[in-house]
């Protein structure tokens, strides 16, 4: 029997963890993801766990340890934020192309400079690239839900690859939600048992891993991991079905809110999809055919898919929650456009940065967007492809 | 039991021939070496730095050695073996892995990873006390990277980023005392050895360093023929001016018990040491004598501390 509790994202999050009871975990505390090994650290203290829980000196170290972890054998599992998410930069790379399934709580934050604590997506879109899956979530449901999926995915045998669950920091991590938690029990069934064939500790069959990779050897190495991250979708997709048959909500690629007529959208991630929803269903009622697209899954990036989707609309509007510096548009945007770009009647799009730090987004910002693009779609001007929304107009 | 040579050296190796270390090269020998301490029941999973070692000695497809192995990255291995230890106690606290076997834990890294950008991983899982032992192997440079220096090249020594000229001598520092920051960690037992006679003290070092719980630390030092410039067949008797010089003293630190291992009959003065590697070449111009003289000062004062400790 499912319960309903007042939570967090980071506790959601912690609970998944407890209920899952992992191996290892390799903790170093950063904000706001620190909450979740601290919850964790009273399970154990508690003798609600009986996991390995190791406080290491870095964030470098934490996952470095995941990963002696995972290959010796183990369900391996940590958590980080912004700078820490940057310092493990090195080791998310070895993570994916070692194959090894690490599971690791992204509680999303922006990048430093200047400092700052809040929610953007500036440390897990850097990472975009690291051969990690993402799973992204639009509130403290979906965050816990994901990290049920998380091991699944990550480690079925035609995947095996790391994989991130990000909720948005603060606004998911610190915000309580009052949520549906599952039986521990039937977490514990779902989620299964990690049992790889190869492992460092198996008595009759030493095991290398890392090796030095030549160029005869190396691109096998990397194609190898490419198809894996392709397959990873399928996988994503019949762990989804699995979830709904059992826990009853229905999960996908991404979520396509009232897109079947839908003329005028706008692509974007997590707590956001919330605000914009309330401006899609305003428009709605005065028949304007306004949807959205909420990614839940960035890598693999669901390119064929929100092709599908897109493919009616007239104006389409991406909504970039990190800077890429790119100077020609955030990395959400690129991708959106890459899935489009083979499409004989295209929708005109464009990519609006915005909530960079923080910065507040509204029902009001989201009707803005939707109001250019239908203006757009009358006058068939793009205007500025690539601009940012909240700015402070002194200037200052 | 006593060391025997003969008997060590008919165990099964567990460290191959067909690695691509340079001939006159001392890792390939610290790791037949730290192999055989290993009791021949037990397993072993090495987790090692990047380096030299780790590109000669697991070169897809093949690899030299017989255990397990984990290469992740360059400044880790401490951490990595942390993280494999921890698994170790979980799965066989979880009944996943035979209690009757023991898997010993053995990082190791050459110097670059071990003093220099590996240093805050060692002291994190020696302050944590994972069960394992590190071995550095220091050949005092950088040597995978073509000789640059770092902070365990000893002073006066020709690196490529600290080379002698019109107007340097070699690098201006003296060595890290790491065995010494080991030991302020608590570290239940910590040994300095090197490649030494029939390799009884590196292989008893060694043995007690592996068998004892805890974080253990084993800096042998380590000569590269490339980087110190010598020829294959001196990489023994470099060694063992090393030690008769006390450039490198033999010793053991048991629970805070400092004891010397070997004591020279004879210290040498440190030219003969020196006089060797092309590295000083320089120290021995007309001029430069007094790097020679610094040298030793440096030498005598850290052996005179040395002695001290272990009287």
């Amino acid at each position: 029997m499912s319960t309903r509790e007042r939570l967090s994202g980071n506790e959601a999050i912690a609970t998944a963890m407890r209920q899952i009871d992992p191996d290892v975990f390799a903790m170093f505390p950063i904000t706001p993801s620190t909450e979740i090994p601290q919850y964790f650290a009273q399970y154990v203290a508690d003798g609600k766990v009986d996991t390995e829980f190791i406080c290491v000196e870095s964030e470098h170290s934490s996952l470095s340890a995941c990963l002696g972890a995972e290959a010796a054998g183990c369900r391996a599992i940590t958590a980080t934020s912004s700078a820490g998410l940057s310092f493990m930069n090195e080791m998310l790379y070895v993570a994916a192309s070692s194959r090894l399934p690490v599971v690791l709580a992204v509680a999303c934050r922006a990048l430093t400079g200047p400092i700052n604590i809040n929610h953007d997506y500036s440390d897990s879109m850097a990472e975009r690239d690291s051969g990690f899956i993402q799973l992204y979530g639009e509130n403290n449901q979906e965050v816990y839900d994901n990290y049920l999926c998380a091991h699944r995915i990550a480690e079925h045998p035609s995947v095996r690859l790391p994989l991130m669950v990000c909720e948005d920091g603060f606004i998911t991590s610190h915000a309580i939600e009052n949520i549906e938690i599952e039986d521990d029990e039937a977490v514990k069934r779902f989620v299964g048992q990690y049992r790889p064939e190869s492992y460092l500790l198996k008595k009759k069959h030493p095991l290398a891993v890392g090796p030095y990779g030549i160029s005869s050897y190396y691109m096998e190495a990397r194609v190898a991991q490419a198809e894996a991250m392709k397959a990873a979708k399928q996988v994503i997709l019949e762990v989804a079905e699995d979830f709904e048959k059992t826990f009853g909500r229905r999960y996908g690629l991404f979520e396509a809110y009232r897109m079947e007529d839908a003329e005028y959208a706008t692509v974007l991630m997590g707590s956001s999809a919330g605000t914009a929803k309330a401006a899609v269903d305003s428009l709605r009622k005065d028949g304007i055919k306004a949807g959205l697209i909420k990614l839940r899954v960035f890598r693999p990036f669901p390119g064929e898919e929100l092709k599908e989707a897109l493919k009616n609309c007239l104006a389409v509007a991406v909504l970039d929650k990190s800077e890429g510096f790119s100077g020609c548009g955030g990395p959400v945007f690129s991708e959106t456009a890459g899935a489009l770009i083979n499409l004989d009647k295209k929708p005109k799009l464009i990519d609006i940065v915005y909530g960079l730090g923080g910065r507040d987004f509204t029902v009001k910002h989201a009707l803005d967007v939707y109001e250019r693009l239908m203006k757009i779609a009358d006058t068939g001007e793009t205007g500025p492809v690539y601009s940012h929304m909240g700015v402070r107009s002194d200037g200052v | 039991m006593a060391y025997n040579l003969k008997e060590e050296m008919n165990k099964p190796e567990r460290f191959h021939a067909g690695h691509r270390l340079c001939a006159g090269c001392g890792a390939g020998v610290v790791c037949r070496a730290m192999m055989r301490a290993v009791d021949t029941k037990d397993k072993a999973v090495i987790c090692n730095a990047t380096g030299c070692l780790e590109v000669s000695s697991f070169q897809y497809p093949y690899t030299a050695w017989e255990d397990s192995y984990i290469h992740t990255a360059f400044e880790n291995a401490s951490a990595t073996a942390s993280g494999v230890e921890a698994a170790a106690r979980v799965m066989k606290r979880r009944g996943r892995i035979d209690p009757d076997t023991k898997f010993k834990i053995l990082a190791i890294g050459g110097d670059g990873g071990t003093y220099d950008i590996g240093f805050q991983s060692l002291s994190g899982a020696l302050e944590r006390g994972h069960d394992f032992t590190y071995f550095c192997y220091d050949n005092n440079a950088y040597m995978n990277t073509g000789t640059q220096r770092s902070s365990a090249t000893p002073r006066f020594a020709s690196a490529t980023t600290t080379p002698s000229g019109a107007e340097s001598v070699g690098k201006k520092q003296v060595q890290k005392d790491l065995t010494q920051i080991v030991v302020a960690h608590g570290s239940p037992y910590v040994a300095q050895t090197t490649l030494f006679g029939t390799m009884k003290d590196f292989h008893e070092k060694a043995h007690r360093a592996i068998y004892t719980k805890g974080p253990t630390f084993v800096n042998v030092l380590t000569p590269c023929p490339r980087g110190w410039g010598y020829p294959a067949e001196d990489l023994i008797d470099i060694c063992k001016a090393a030690v008769e010089t006390c450039i490198w003293p033999l010793y053991e630190v048991v629970d805070g018990e400092y004891r010397l291992t070997y004591e020279p009959k004879k210290k040498l003065p440190v030219e003969e040491f020196m006089r060797r590697q092309s590295r000083f070449a320089h120290c021995f111009k007309s001029g430069n004598e007094w790097t020679i003289e610094a040298a030793q000062e440096y030498v005598d004062r850290k052996w005179e501390e040395l002695l001290s400790r272990c009287s």
